[in-house]
């Protein structure tokens, strides 16, 4: 957990690091931290995981990788911890999550993103995980992204 | 859209983590990359300008904080699709939203800071909206690693 001093340090850096020379001394600064603190507290909630790391955040679409899919796919549940495992480990899978179905209108339980600079590429790479689930796949779909609508991240209140 | 030089190339596969946690990190990554703390210094600020990169800083976990993030998604009719992006959006809950192409039209993650919270924002948003809200909250994570090189 987090006391209120982590919890500024995240307030005050979910928008970007300052980019100037010394981030950790501005960021003191503007808290009235010392900077040893700062950077100690950054370190150790990089250790914890509450910080997953700390670098650039690139947009898919401008570095090449302009179609994005979003797989999902129906498998049985006895089976979906192991399969999903496996899909994960694949090198092109950047999230794989089991998530509820929301029947009737959403059957899948398995959720795979995949990305490429075509949709034929997605369609090929699905088509790897298709072939991992087997018999255990009753049924999948691929949603392609057609727009950001809003990447900022995570935002909590000052 | 920008085209990408050697320089951003680096960055961009070099910098998607672990960005050093000292009194000079720039001076300190740039040396790695093999160029200056100022032009490392610039280059970010112009990706970013450039919307090349969405953001730069740490990425946090918020369940590691006692939040939670959720997926969830809504199908917006194509008439209202401008209209029902912006009170999403609005929320500063609303992570990130990408519209895709099914019936159901927006998935959006929603990053609050106590686990009470996804409820509250998806209330809100099917109040505001009119709209049903389908939550679907990870049962399971079997892999996140978000790092793509570019590939231009």
């Amino acid at each position: 957990m987090i006391d209120h001093i982590d919890r500024s340090l995240i307030v005050a850096t979910q928008g970007g690091l300052p980019l100037v020379p010394r981030p950790y001394h501005a960021i003191a600064e503007q808290l009235g931290l010392p900077a040893d603190e700062v950077m100690r507290r950054l370190k150790a909630m990089l250790e914890t995981g509450v910080i997953r790391r700390i670098g650039v955040v690139p947009n898919h679409y401008a570095i090449g990788w302009t179609a994005n899919g979003m797989t999902v796919w129906d498998v049985a549940d006895e089976q979906v911890d192991e399969l999903g495992a496996r899909i994960g480990a694949l090198d092109f899978v950047t999230h794989c999550y089991r998530r509820p179905r929301a029947l009737p209108a959403w059957p899948y339980n398995l959720f795979a993103m995949v990305h490429g600079s075509s949709r034929e590429e997605c369609a090929a790479k699905a088509g790897e995980i298709r072939a991992l689930l087997g018999d255990a796949c009753r049924g999948s779909d691929i949603l392609y992204s057609t727009k950001i609508l809003k990447k900022s991240g995570l935002r909590i209140g000052g | 859209m920008r085209e990408l030089s050697t320089v951003d190339r680096k960055i961009l596969a070099k910098l998607q983590g672990d960005f050093p946690v000292c009194e000079c990190p720039y001076a300190e990554a740039a040396e790695q990359l093999g160029i200056s703390e100022e032009e490392l210094l610039q280059r970010i600020e112009s990706l970013l300008a450039d919307k090349v990169l969405t953001r730069f800083g740490p990425m946090f976990q918020i369940e590691e904080m006692g939040g939670a993030f959720v997926l969830a998604a809504l199908a917006a009719p194509e008439e209202r699709y401008d209209e029902v992006t912006a009170l999403v959006n609005e929320l500063p809950a609303v992570a990130h939203n990408y519209r895709r192409e099914h019936a159901l039209n927006m998935w959006f993650v929603l990053a609050t800071e106590t686990k009470t919270g996804i409820a509250e924002a998806i209330a809100r948003i099917e109040r505001d909206t009119g709209l049903a809200v389908y939550a679907f909250p990870k049962e399971r994570e079997f892999f996140v690693e978000m790092k793509l090189e570019a590939r231009l």
